[in-house]
């Protein structure tokens, strides 16, 4: 078993964990059509979480993905009412994703500012944007966007892996391979572990930081496409908070949050937690969102001792 | 050397400076191939400015670069590993979070489909430290291996099979005898293959026992380079050394002064892999030299008697009482005050004001609720402005935008403000000019005389015998001896560094 | 880290009396200059904007509102300014004040006197900020990281004090906590005379004893501050309690007003005001300086500007997104780094000229400086 392993590890017992519990207290938790539901509720925050991981593994933060969804949904209902096909409008929407990430990401490394700062004034710029296309919430009409959703792969015991759940994995396979199978992926990981070494070392800081913010760009308007066709409409408001959501699941997933160390794969996983977790809330009636917020923030508490005790112990972060 | 043919590298005359203050000043440099040609110089001399520029890490504000008789551009540390110049710099410049395997492949990542190949990028890692005779779990993270190991791959990662030419920068400065031995094999065996190599260090034995070649920097110029079997220990030690301080006049009173009684002693103080322990006395109105090398323990030394660094053995006695765990804030109320040799990393708070940071230590003593008033803190820096000769246009300047020369005066003022009984001066003329040197020497001496016990440590053997009562000798992280009185002199202190 | 600013500057002419304090005197000369261009454009849009009238025994006006407006996220702010100072952050700003708020009226509902409750509410808030400095001083965690995690619990929590006696968003009355909030002394309306109160208060604490430079010194180079002997740990420690002290005061001044306890939205945003009040007014988010007065300018600042994308006919919606230009576009004025890569090109470029070995690497002059972070 190798350390960079471990936090995974940790992640997948919690998981098992909370399922099991959830079978153990509540009838009909322990199926394959609860596992499909968390799956396909949480499939575009956990795409948004892809592209956030990246972001956290080069040692930068996003914080401009709740407003993305909200403001491709949005957008993407006024084009819909315009008569743009669905996918045509997803279309567009993927490039400026990609477009937006890549100025943040160039505003980052020009101005030497923190990410945190850009990327916050990109949340304000882009929720501004939403209120500026519509206030009010717009459905999608379009018979596409029925048909998307009809479509499902049956599990055996009931459940289904709905077509969001197969975007979200086929997101994440094209993400592995990204992350782990690509010179661009190594070059994230190092700038993200040492990005002074890394320059030393010939990685070029400007491009990848750029490529890296337009690579979290564009999973988080996916992630927004999604969201817009799962609920068929587009709402300004959509996706407040998400943010926080989706660095959470990063978190709960293993990455370190300074960069440099984590998985890909641990971010399925992280998400899945946090679905988990709302839905065990929502099975017992007398908890509510309160728990939600509180065990997340536990959840994320623990997770960030554990690494400290991992990056100390066996020397998985820097050195010094 | 070989003269038939071209040096491999030829540095003509390069010039660089840092935002005005010169670091390089006309050095030239000749590399041959199969030679390990040593560069040898103090902190701060340009070795590791020379380095980066001949590695591309850096542009030269004036000179030429020739590599086998071209004249070449070195824009990039890309286009200089594409030239066959290989680097491995003083700190480990690995990503300590990444496996071996990927610090060694980081950008030549073998692919295969356009996918990288992992299994034949650890093949590769394997194959390039094996060359070292290394066997390690090249899957494990770089930070989680000893630093000589990280050494070893750093070099690993360097040696392409198309390098030509090798820079190491202090590359045994963590290697214990065993690793170093291992290393000089490996190098001998790349010189038998032509390779040329620059060898940073400042362990005299090992550029003894490995170069060819010697070149000494000192303060941005080169003051001499011969072949090694040429160049006898102590003639080296003087270059290194210097002689900047001719025209200060030397001590007036050679007789050693009748010492005061002892304010702060360390017995047995040390601490390991940092000094062996050693035993000191401070006495009031004397002050103490520690010489030595680069390397041979004098911060190291000044730090431990301070307290910005817990000895793991023997103890401090002040006044006679044993002073407890140290601490900076304890050793300052106790009345002992300390100027580190970095004054950017470690002295100064360059946002802050002139008169904030000499108020700062002052105010520690006082305590956070007891906050010196404003009239006072403006007539202490006003005072220290004037008594230290600060070139500042008031004491609200940031003291970042101040002169190398008076920042020092500045963490020497703060050290003052605090009314210390004992001063340590790592370094105190680290970097200045030599008026703003002169001066110091000077105050130094006159403080002693007013009754401060001192210790300082400095590179600069002219200061030391300069300013010093007594010296402490230095050498590989020991005190190898200590002489007063008419003894100090550069002959006998460089004796003692030799291995006299 | 600045190798530039360690030259010897030429002396700047100043012909300009000596007691222009250098740099912070010029830094308070934008945000300045912004706030009143920003109120000059809003009366030339409404007319009546600069008048003050008397009206129920109170003073009324766009002004005074804007005042008014302000003062909670100006508390938070101040609050912010210090943690930014010691080179942190603190995100669970928001979340502290949905406690406060719940703090509040739980502790009604459970009749205690309403001083009492008061001093419960700045409890709340002040065992928040215990919280998150054990975090970030003690643990070391990264602050950004440290408080991330009250911001995500915090709202939580807020709702779990409510469920405690059996309410969702209980409401409350109390005169005492109201009178502080919207009640007025003579003309003057209470919560500005707390707010200028608190921020002599602060003040006092941090440039009236030793504190404010202690702070400044560890976020300016914490390992200088440790060998001069100030704690540097404490030191943090110190501004993270102080942040939830302010944040706990904004939370009672704003559930007050509503007298009810919202945790989910109560304060939501507030601490991407609060940081871009210390940012709008001059403070580097790299640490090392504390602003207050300018801080407050800040915060009037986007406090005006709402006002006017109120009152020019903008749609509300706007706001956002010219808060969001207005913050990118101080971001750039601001950068030093900035003006640094462009001179350094230039100078890279020169260097070409003379034939010397290698042009402008594109690691720039320090390949070993620090980039992020």
């Amino acid at each position: 078993m190798r350390v960079r392993y471990l936090p995974l590890l940790a992640t997948m017992t919690v998981f098992a964990a909370l399922f099991v519990t959830g079978g153990v207290f509540y009838k009909h938790f322990f199926t394959t059509l609860v596992l499909g539901h968390i799956l396909a509720d949480n499939a575009f925050i956990i795409i948004a979480a892809i592209g956030t991981t990246f972001v956290i593994l080069s040692g930068g933060i996003d914080l401009s993905i709740g407003s993305m969804i909200g403001f491709v949904g949005v957008v993407m209902a006024n084009l819909d009412a315009a008569g743009w096909h669905p996918l045509a409008s997803a279309a567009l929407m993927l490039a400026f994703g990609l477009a937006y990430g890549a100025f943040q990401g160039f505003v980052i490394d020009f101005c030497k500012v923190q990410p945190f700062i850009i990327t916050l004034a990109g949340l304000f710029l882009l929720r501004g944007a939403c209120f500026m296309v519509n206030i009010d919430s717009v459905p999608l009409r379009h018979p596409f966007v029925d048909a998307f959703a009809d479509l499902y792969i049956p599990f055996p015991t009931g459940g289904f892996l709905t077509s969001s759940a197969m975007v979200m994995l086929a997101a994440l396979a094209a993400a592995v391979v990204i992350a782990h199978f690509t010179r661009f992926g190594a070059k994230v990981y190092a700038i993200g572990g040492d990005p002074a070494s890394a320059e030393l070392m010939g990685v070029p800081a400007r491009r990848t930081i750029v490529s890296v913010y337009a690579l979290g760009g564009f999973y988080s308007a996916l992630g927004g496409v999604i969201y817009a066709l799962y609920t068929s409409s587009g709402y300004p408001l959509a996706g407040t908070g998400n943010e926080l959501s989706a660095i959470a699941a990063v978190v709960l997933g293993g990455t370190l949050l300074s960069g440099g160390v984590g998985l890909v794969a641990g971010t399925l996983f992280g998400g899945m937690i946090l679905g988990l977790i709302s839905t065990l809330i929502n099975f017992n009636g007398s908890l509510n969102s309160a728990w939600i917020m509180i065990s997340g923030g536990a959840l994320l508490f623990v997770f960030i001792v554990i690494q400290k005790l991992l990056v100390s112990s066996f020397g998985l972060g820097r050195a010094s | 050397m070989t003269s038939d043919q071209p040096p491999r590298v030829e540095l003509v005359g390069i010039s660089k400076a840092f935002a005005g203050v010169p670091a390089l000043d006309r050095v030239d440099f000749t590399l041959h191939p199969g030679e390990v040609h040593a560069l040898l110089g103090e902190n701060g001399a340009g070795k590791s400015t020379l380095i980066k520029i001949m590695t591309g890490a850096l542009a030269a504000d004036a000179g030429e670069m020739r590599l086998d008789g071209r004249a070449v551009a070195v824009g990039s540390t890309a286009e200089a590993r594409a030239l066959g110049i290989s680097t491995v710099y003083q700190e480990v410049n690995l990503v300590p979070t990444l496996s071996v395997a990927r610090n060694v492949t980081l950008g030549r990542e073998p692919r295969r489909f356009g996918l990288i190949s992992w299994r034949a990028a650890r093949e590769k890692a394997r194959a390039r430290l094996k060359r070292l005779s290394l066997e390690i779990d090249v899957e494990r993270a770089l930070g989680s291996f000893p630093v000589a190991v990280q050494q070893l791959v750093a070099i690993a990662r360097a040696l392409e099979e198309d390098s030509r030419v090798l820079v190491l920068d202090e590359p045994t400065a963590s290697l214990d005898a065993q690793e170093t031995r291992l290393l000089f094999r490996i190098l001998r065996d790349l010189k038998a293959q032509g390779m040329a190599v620059v060898f940073i260090s400042h362990f005299l034995d090992q550029v003894y026992e490995i170069s060819d070649r010697i070149s000494v920097l000192r303060n941005g110029r080169l003051v001499g380079s011969a072949a090694t079997a040429a160049l006898p220990q102590r003639e080296l030690i003087t270059l290194m050394l210097g002689r900047e301080l001719e025209r200060v006049e030397q001590r007036a009173a050679a007789a050693p002064k009748a010492a005061g009684a002892p304010v702060l002693a360390a017995e047995k103080l040390g601490r390991r892999r940092w000094i062996e322990p050693f035993d000191l006395v401070l006495r009031a109105g004397e002050a103490i030299g520690l010489a030595g090398l680069l390397g041979s323990g004098r911060t190291e030394t000044a730090k431990l008697i301070f307290g910005a660094v817990r000895a793991d053995s023997g103890r401090l006695t002040l006044d006679g009482a044993p002073l407890g765990h140290a601490s900076p804030r304890r050793a300052l109320r106790r009345g002992i005050a300390f100027c580190p040799e970095d004054r950017k990393a470690e002295g100064l708070v360059l946002d802050l004001s002139v008169r904030e940071n000499i108020l700062l230590a002052l105010q520690t003593k006082r305590g956070w609720l007891r906050p010196l008033p404003r009239d006072e803190q403006r007539r202490l820096a006003e005072a220290m402005i004037e008594a230290l000769g600060i070139a500042t246009s008031d004491a609200e300047k940031p003291v970042g935008q101040l002169s190398g020369g008076n920042q020092q005066k500045v963490v020497l003022a703060r050290a003052l403000a605090s009314k210390p009984r004992v001063l340590v001066l790592d370094e105190p003329t680290r970097g200045i000019d030599v008026g703003a040197h002169a001066e110091i020497v000077a105050l130094v001496r006159r403080l002693c005389a007013e009754g401060l016990a001192l210790l300082v440590a400095s590179s600069e053997l002219d200061e030391i015998v300069a300013v010093s009562d007594r010296v402490a000798v230095l050498r590989d992280r020991r005190i190898v001896g200590e002489i007063a009185g008419a003894e100090i002199t550069r002959e006998t202190i460089i004796e003692l560094i030799a291995g006299g | 880290m600045s190798v530039n600013q360690t030259i010897e500057v030429a002396p700047a002419p100043r012909t300009l009396g000596t007691r222009l304090r250098g740099l912070a005197g010029h830094r308070a000369v934008w945000p300045l200059l912004a706030l009143a261009l920003i109120l000059a454009v809003n009366g030339l849009v409404s007319p009546g904007f600069f008048s003050i009238r008397v009206v129920e025994g109170r003073f009324f006006g766009s002004t005074i509102d804007i005042l008014y407006r302000a003062m909670p996220t100006a508390m938070v702010a101040l609050g912010m300014a210090v943690v930014i100072g010691s080179k942190g952050i603190d995100l669970s700003v928001g979340a502290i004040i949905a406690i406060c708020g719940a703090t509040i009226a739980w502790r009604i509902h459970a009749g205690d006197p309403h001083v009492v409750v008061l001093l419960w509410a700045l409890g709340a808030g002040l065992l928040c900020g215990l919280w998150n400095g054990a975090l970030v001083a003690l643990l070391g965690i990264q602050p950004i990281v440290a408080t991330l995690v009250l911001m995500v619990s915090g709202r939580g929590i807020g709702l779990m004090i409510n469920l405690i006696y059996g309410g969702t968003n209980p409401s409350f009355e109390s005169p005492f906590l109201q009178s502080l909030s919207v009640g007025h002394v003579g003309l003057i309306p209470t919560r500005l005379l707390l707010g200028a109160a608190s921020f002599a208060a602060l003040w006092l604490l941090l440039r009236r004893t030793a504190l404010g430079l202690f702070i400044e010194a560890v976020g300016g180079n914490a390992r200088a501050a440790d060998l001069a002997g100030i704690g540097s740990r404490l030191v943090t420690y110190s501004a993270y309690l102080i942040s939830g002290l302010t944040a706990g005061w904004a939370g009672v001044i704003l559930t007050a007003d509503t007298h009810i306890s919202d945790p989910v939205s109560q304060g939501l945003y507030i601490e991407l005001d609060a940081i871009l009040a210390v940012v709008i007014g001059g403070g580097s988010l790299a640490g090392g300086r504390i602003h207050l007065g300018m801080t407050v300018i800040g915060t009037l600042i986007i406090q005006a500007l709402a006002t006017l994308i109120l009152t020019s006919g903008v749609p509300p919606e706007y706001n956002l997104v010219v808060k969001a230009v207005v913050v990118l576009a101080v971001l750039l004025l601001q950068s030093d780094d900035a003006r640094a890569a462009l001179t350094r090109r230039n100078r890279a470029r020169g260097s070409l000229g003379g034939g010397s070995p290698g042009g402008g690497s594109p690691g720039g002059g320090s390949p070993k400086g620090g980039r992020r972070r």
